[in-house]
């Protein structure tokens, strides 16, 4: 059993190349934006952002899920539309979700 | 609510911090069966309980541990550690970006709290505050407390995986890998503000699709990004003609 809470040198320094690597991510985009005055160009593409991030980041997955995962989304999307309330978006997204695989589709 | 988007936090408050653990509840069980398929998983490739949960605890970010353990060896040469650091770094380069937008927001929170919070920016927190920053909220607690509860439950659930190995025989049966897409979806809905959005966020999506065909590995997760921002520069420029 001490064997599984033991920590190898080498995963250690990997580890906390990984943690170094992520946190760098964490705080660089604010770290470098603070230094970029808020032109009114700049501030247009910031509004933008947070759609662009999450379009581009779930649409991929998308065409590589299928359509289950397409109708799921639309689902949830239509659902958040009507309500404004995530919490139900996220049901009516999953039970399509295993309806459509339920279908086979 | 129609309240103006908010400029800048303004405060750090224990209520934020609830509030946010409030907003975080909806996504907690994707999380958590989320980490336990990273536990079992990093158990199958031979990391140790203590290693896989030191992992999540520092870490911290579901898709690049997985792609990390694509990596995983027993002799960690110099060679090594610098290729799992780089593409550690390659995949949560989208994080760049969420900073990006998140900053003017940040503003006036003193670094003391800002820099130590920032070590727990994940999507989903990013998305909550951001949604939360639309609706006119001005606590930066918000970020802290849902990135808290995050980081709790994440650890928590790493360990029985990493302890019974395979405990999620069938991730796709309930759609819970589709839970944080759903949930991202759902959430731009209301950040929508019409047809200039409809244009940057196409897009977005065009240049990521494309760009995840034509080159291997996790750059459409920056490429769509930034394609998405420039268009909406362009179309503010233009519209200012």
């Amino acid at each position: 059993m001490s064997e599984a809470f033991s920590v190898s040198p080498g995963a250690f320094a990997a580890i906390l190349g990984m943690t170094a690597a992520t946190y760098l991510c964490r705080v660089l985009g604010v770290w470098l934006m603070a230094h970029v005055p808020l032109t009114q160009p700049v501030r247009d593409g910031l509004a933008a952002l947070p759609g662009s991030i999450v379009v581009a980041v779930v649409l991929p997955l998308c065409v590589k899920a299928g359509l289950p995962a397409v109708l799921a989304l639309a689902a949830a999307m239509a659902a958040m539309l009507v309500r404004r309330n995530e919490l139900i978006a996220l049901f009516v997204g999953l039970a399509v979700a295993s309806g459509a695989r339920a279908f086979g589709l | 609510m129609t309240k103006e988007p908010s400029e800048t936090a303004r405060r750090v408050t224990l209520a934020g911090v609830r509030e946010g653990a409030r907003l975080v509840a909806p996504v907690l069980p994707g999380i958590c069966v989320f980490a336990a398929a990273f536990g079992a998983a990093a158990q199958q490739k031979g990391m140790t309980v203590a290693e896989a949960a030191l992992s999540s605890a520092l870490v911290f970010a579901g898709a690049s541990q997985l792609v990390g353990l694509e990596l995983w060896t027993d002799t960690w040469t110099f060679a090594a550690l610098l290729a799992i650091a780089v593409v550690t770094f390659t995949v949560n380069a989208r994080m760049i970006l969420q900073g990006a937008s998140l900053q003017p927001w940040l503003r006036e929170v003193p670094g003391a709290a800002k820099w130590p919070t920032l070590f727990l920016l994940t999507d989903a927190n990013w998305v909550i505050t951001e949604r939360y920053r639309d609706r006119g909220g001005d606590d930066f607690g918000v970020l802290l407390g849902s990135g808290l509860v995050l980081w709790v439950a994440w650890l928590a659930f790493t360990l029985p995986g990493a302890l019974l190995g395979g405990l999620m025989d069938d991730p796709k049966r309930f759609g819970v890998d589709l839970v944080l897409p759903i949930f991202f979806s759902a959430m731009i809905v209301p950040l929508w503000k019409g047809r200039r959005d409809t244009i940057a966020w196409s897009v977005a999506g065009l240049v990521s699709v494309a760009t995840w065909y034509a080159v291997p590995g996790y750059a459409f997760m920056v490429a769509g990004p930034l394609a998405g921002a420039l268009a909406g520069a362009a179309i503010g420029m233009a519209a200012r003609r």
